[in-house]
């Protein structure tokens, strides 16, 4: 069976892993417009080459990245997503959802 | 027909016909470009010739013709969607099938044979009633059965697989399969015959826009001016709407089937299992052709995975456990474009006089004829959106109006 390296546990079966969606960073739900949400919502780049996406590792409920050839299927890449969230992100929208 | 059988058989030739002419220098432009010639891109392009008279038509094709998942899907032909949009879509679809092989002259070796899914849960069985009822709303035949009807129809299924028995079953009538290839082919021939050009080996590498609206297409071999043209590309369209520049929210995902040795006939209807992620059928060749859902992650290659067809192979045994012993003769992949509410992209793009027939994912072949009608008047009418494919419009992503087809093979699993 193909083999993915998490981050967190190491080397498993590609059977222990769900593919979480491409990854894009997410505009801020309140400021936004209805087309850029529906954009992100909906739309993917969708490329043949290297991609970076969302995977988790299922039993652990471990989030992390990946750096994958759509055309090869070669797993370039797996870290943790630290490494790109490396400052907080604050939105709008917790000020709504605390009132 | 007749006629000619007795002609021939008293004549001491035969006359050699032809079915696609050599193929010729592209024109330097077309009124109509056609991207893909598998059976959606010839069936509009044959529509075109024959109801609204344009035949000044190019059908590029980077491959050969027919080859990309018009011969890799597993000719499945049924309407018992979910949602309204989409079975008054395809119960057109499967009506046109039924004429296709007197409209070509050309056995498509249509086969009604019906189609049984297989219900294990009372949540699937309630989707069933639903089903059932909007199939025959649109004048399609679909009911529900019991196990004993089951029985009856298929006696070598198991009704009992492991953890999941059977509980009910949707029995759709009208299901049926016949020879994709044949139905490229069929396609072609007329088409060709009415004065459309089909050049195969002929790639688009680009699309010239100019002030929004498509001119010419640059290709491998030069590049021809278009008044439009028409995307029919399965499997790779999100690259195509790429270079013109449009969003989609395509996902490609590789889908695995596999074909066994030739059996005695002893399998009438197509069946298929949601919950056990399996469809299985009988070709007219005896062989058993199972196919599965998509793989679990996107990826833009017809490779095989052991794990998918281990577990295809399991859950097909489930269902008929004497096929333990059949030997596998082949096993392939096709490419799917998955959309997010599992319906096909249809229409319109932002770029003008660029029509998309796209996001086919697992219910491509079965479109083919009512795609072809569809899209040739879409084109014929300088982009008047023909009633019946106003739900697939690309715009529903931004508006939020998709059409949620949870009868999609790829769906209910």
């Amino acid at each position: 069976m193909k083999i993915m390296i998490c981050p967190l546990n190491g080397p498993r079966n590609i059977s222990e892993f769900t593919y979480g969606g491409e990854f894009k960073p997410m505009p801020d739900p309140v400021n936004c417009s209805d087309a850029e949400w529906a954009d992100y919502v909906f739309n993917t780049d969708n490329l043949a080459g290297v991609v970076r996406e969302w995977w988790m590792h299922t039993p652990s409920s471990y989030w992390f990245l990946v750096e994958r050839h759509t055309v090869t299927d070669e797993i370039q890449r797996t870290f943790d997503p630290r490494e790109v969230f490396n400052t907080r992100v604050d939105f709008n929208t917790a000020k709504e959802i605390a009132g | 027909m007749p006629f000619n059988l007795l002609k021939y058989g008293l004549s001491s030739e035969y006359p050699v016909e032809v079915d696609l002419p050599p193929p010729k220098e592209l024109k330097s432009s077309y009124d109509v470009v056609i991207i893909g010639a598998g059976g959606h891109g010839l069936a509009t392009a044959y529509y075109l010739a024959k109801y609204h008279g344009i035949s000044n038509i190019a059908v590029l094709e980077k491959s050969y013709l027919g080859g990309g998942n018009t011969a890799r899907n597993t000719a499945v032909i049924r309407s018992n969607y979910l949602t309204s949009e989409g079975v008054r879509f395809y119960a057109e679809s499967v009506k046109m099938f039924q004429a296709l092989s007197n409209e070509f002259d050309f056995n498509i070796m249509y086969s009604e044979r019906g189609q049984l899914t297989l219900a294990h849960t009372d949540a699937t069985v309630r989707s069933f009633r639903q089903r059932a009822e909007v199939n025959k709303h649109f004048g399609g035949r679909t009911e529900m059965i019991d196990r004993q009807q089951i029985r009856e129809l298929v006696p070598s299924l198991n009704l009992d697989p492991g953890h999941l028995p059977v509980l009910a079953g949707l029995w759709h009538i009208d299901g049926a399969t016949a020879r994709h290839d044949a139905v490229a082919w069929g396609y072609a021939k007329q088409a060709a015959k009415r004065g459309v050009e089909i050049h195969q080996l002929t790639e688009v590498q680009d699309l010239i826009i100019e002030n929004g609206a498509i001119t010419a297409v640059k290709t491998n071999r030069g590049t021809i001016r278009c008044g439009c043209a028409v995307q029919a590309i399965a499997g790779h369209s999100s690259l195509l709407m790429a270079k013109a520049g449009i969003r989609s929210p395509i996902q490609t995902f590789p889908l695995q089937a596999m074909v066994t040795q030739p059996f005695k006939p002893f399998l009438d209807p197509l069946v298929s299992s949601s919950a056990l992620h399996c469809y299985v059928q009988q070709t007219s060749r005896g062989e058993v052709v199972f196919g599965g859902g998509s793989d679990p992650y996107p990826l833009f290659n017809t490779r095989s995975t052991l794990d998918l067809k281990e577990s295809l192979l399991a859950h097909a045994i489930e269902m008929f456990p004497f096929l333990a012993n059949a030997k596998l003769m082949r096993q392939w992949a096709g490419i799917t474009d998955m959309t997010p509410d599992y319906s096909p992209i249809m229409g319109l793009s932002p770029v003008k006089n660029y029509y998309l027939d796209a996001g086919w994912g697992t219910w491509g072949f079965k479109a083919t004829p009512i795609c072809g009608k569809t899209m040739a008047e879409l084109v014929a009418s300088g982009g008047k959106v023909p009633e019946l494919i106003k739900p697939f419009g690309l715009e529903r992503f931004s508006t939020f109006q998709q059409v949620n087809e949870m009868g999609a093979t790829a769906a209910s699993h």
